[in-house]
């Protein structure tokens, strides 16, 4: 019986050293912040988080952070999903160049992004004109800050939809097809189900990052409190006042509802990792 | 009198780019048949099959389905059920869900989806899968769905494209006799595609040998493996032996035909030991054993007979035969062929010791 004692051997060995390695980085550039965040919120009482966290500017501050995150997110999960779907199901020229493009507001800083915005969306800039016309005012609004939002958002959504598209078979397709459905059908009833956890996947993501985003939405929101403040910009002016309190109980409220998000997506994650796993 | 045919192709051709994969078609099926469209990778036979269904459109030519030329009839229409080589069971939709999907998209009534769902499930014995995911399923399993949900919307015409190459050797052997059964019961027309012989000659009424684009040769499995009309058919099926020239054998020297190569399969082989007793003993050739290998039920030989080395067979209980061993080997049956024919010929001492008989 001294075989069965025996570890199973790995092909790649290692596991202690790049296990040790993987809860030092976490540490480091996640676990200690966050642990300093909570230490610092513990200066103020019970009462006074409770108080800071909801006086009535920094409730005004969620609804506008949560409304813009949320709108932003909707809308790039469907226009997510469709630039993935003509990158993944169309051949034409050009196309190599736009999938780069994809890329570029995480490469970007987010000020640059923020500034050329707000200077297109101004009333004098040209899209700002246009919009003028019709009595659209899209700088210094909410919708400002949704635009900033969709635009820091969309890569999230086109890079988790993208390499699952590639892969779905086309025979599910054409299995449908030969059993009477039409397109749409096909669509929503098979291809859709197929793409949609990573659909959740990258409109999560986008939305966690949306609720966070600073640098870019500074610049065109115009910062008007109760109307086009975000949460994140009330964090930095409690800072500016040096009140570290107050500034990590708000940055608290923020952390609490991004892991909420994400957990909600792991547990969607998980249910459909286990219909296609086939384990019970 | 013309035949009447429920499925035709007539005159079809298909390229890819550059590649002809579907050459002139002809071929026609009678109502209610089991066909197998047999043929190495690459021959054009799944080509036929996606156009039959749809999914392909022929460059030129007519596709007829129950008398009527359905080229302009998408695959939604056309009223076919298929079953894909890997199934292609939606993941997320459960077992009954799968059976039913046909059914909803033609707006069949609740009660009647749901009935009709139970009986396919109860035809291909799997009721208590009904709740489960695809993946939940074994490869057999899954197999009988994707024959359930192709069945279910009662199409008058069943394609299966390579319906036993995903399962395992025994699973195969199991599903291959049920899936007979099956279509027997239910009466569809069904044409299915294969690349291994055994499977098309087990399981098929009729069929449809297809090689680089082309038809070959159709015929019942009995026709197909005793008289093949052409050099590739008669070289395919079998397990064959090639010979240069097979006047050199014994018994062979005064064939009539032109052909000069042949084909000599393991079943019309007889091989003696020296000294066993051996019926045409005077018309057989001297050979040595080069190889011999346990097949389960039987032995398998390579014999060099002059320059060719031919693949017969002894049973299990027959006396063992070493390597190098000198046996005398009489040869009944060769399939003779040129360039565009193959011929049978038999061995001239049958002929001649038959008639002595009579």
């Amino acid at each position: 019986m001294k075989q069965n004692k025996r570890k199973q051997r790995r092909v790649i060995p290692g596991f202690g050293l790049s296990l040790g390695v993987t809860i030092t980085i976490l540490s480091l550039i996640v676990i200690i912040p966050l642990c300093s965040l909570v230490i610092f919120t513990a200066q103020l009482s019970p009462a006074e988080f409770l108080k800071t966290v909801t006086s009535a500017r920094v409730l005004a501050s969620y609804k506008v952070s949560f409304t813009t995150a949320l709108t932003a997110s909707l809308i790039n999960a469907v226009m997510g999903l469709i630039i993935a779907w003509v990158l993944v199901r169309y051949d034409f020229p050009g196309k190599r160049i736009m999938d780069g493009m994809i890329e570029i507001p995480f490469a970007l800083p987010t000020a640059v992004a923020g500034i050329s915005l707000t200077h297109m969306t101004v009333d004098s800039g040209w899209v700002g004109q246009l919009f003028g016309r019709f009595g659209i005012e899209i700088a210094y609004t909410r919708i400002g800050i949704t635009v900033a939002l969709v635009f820091i958002g969309i890569p999230f959504v086109v890079r988790s939809v993208q390499p699952v598209l590639e892969k779905v078979d086309p025979q599910y397709e054409e299995a449908a097809s030969i059993l009477g459905a039409g397109k749409n059908y096909t669509f929503f009833r098979v291809i859709l189900p197929e793409i949609l956890p990573s659909l959740i996947a990258g409109f999560t993501m986008a939305f966690a990052r949306c609720l966070g985003e600073y640098g870019s939405v500074v610049f065109i929101a115009g910062n008007m409190p109760f109307e086009t403040e975000i949460t994140p910009l009330l964090i930095m002016s409690q800072l500016q006042e040096y009140d570290y309190a107050s500034a990590t109980s708000i940055a608290l409220v923020m952390l609490a509802a991004a892991f909420l998000i994400l957990f909600v997506n792991a547990v969607l994650q998980s249910r459909s990792s286990k219909i296609v796993s086939g384990i019970e | 009198m013309e035949k009447k045919y429920y499925v035709e192709m007539r005159g079809v051709n298909k390229s890819f780019g550059s590649f002809q994969a579907s050459k002139d078609i002809h071929f026609g099926i009678e109502k209610g048949k089991l066909i197998g469209l047999l043929g190495p990778s690459g021959s054009g036979k799944t080509t036929i099959l996606r156009m039959l269904a749809g999914l392909e459109t022929e460059d030129s030519g007519d596709i007829l389905i129950d008398g009527k030329i359905v080229n302009n009839i998408p695959a939604s229409k056309r009223g076919i059920g298929f079953v894909f080589q890997n199934y292609a069971l939606f993941r997320y939709l459960t077992v009954y869900e799968n059976i039913a999907f046909g059914l909803k998209v033609q707006k069949w009534p609740k009660e009647k989806i749901k009935a009709r769902v139970e009986e396919m499930l109860q035809l291909v014995g799997l009721e208590e899968t009904a709740k489960r995911y695809p993946n939940q399923l074994s490869g057999g399993q899954r197999q009988r769905i994707a024959f359930a949900r192709a069945l279910a919307p009662e199409p008058q015409l069943l394609l299966l494209d390579e319906p036993f190459a995903a399962v395992d050797a025994k699973v195969r052997q199991e599903l291959r006799s049920w899936l007979r059964e099956m279509i027997t019961r239910v009466g569809v027309t069904s044409i299915f595609v294969t690349h291994d012989q055994d499977e098309a000659i087990e399981v098929a009424d009729e069929i449809i040998v297809t090689n680089q684009g082309r038809i070959e040769q159709i015929g019942s499995p009995k026709e197909i493996y005793r008289n093949p009309q052409t050099p590739f058919v008669a070289q395919f099926i079998g397990q064959s032996a090639e010979v240069d020239n097979f006047r050199e054998l014994t018994g062979y020297a005064n064939a009539e035909s032109s052909a000069v190569r042949a084909i000599v399969r393991p079943e019309y082989i007889t091989v003696a030991k020296q000294g066993e007793f051996l019926k045409y003993s005077l018309d057989s050739e001297e050979g040595v054993v080069e190889q011999t290998a346990f097949r389960g039920n039987e032995i398998e030989l390579k014999i060099r007979i002059k320059e060719n080395l031919l693949t017969a067979r002894r049973l299990l209980d027959d006396a063992p035969v070493e390597v190098g061993e000198h046996v005398r080997v009489f040869i009944s049956r060769v399939y003779a062929f040129d360039e565009q024919k193959a011929y049978v010929i038999e061995n001239a001492a049958l002929n001649t010791q038959e008639s002595l008989v009579i």
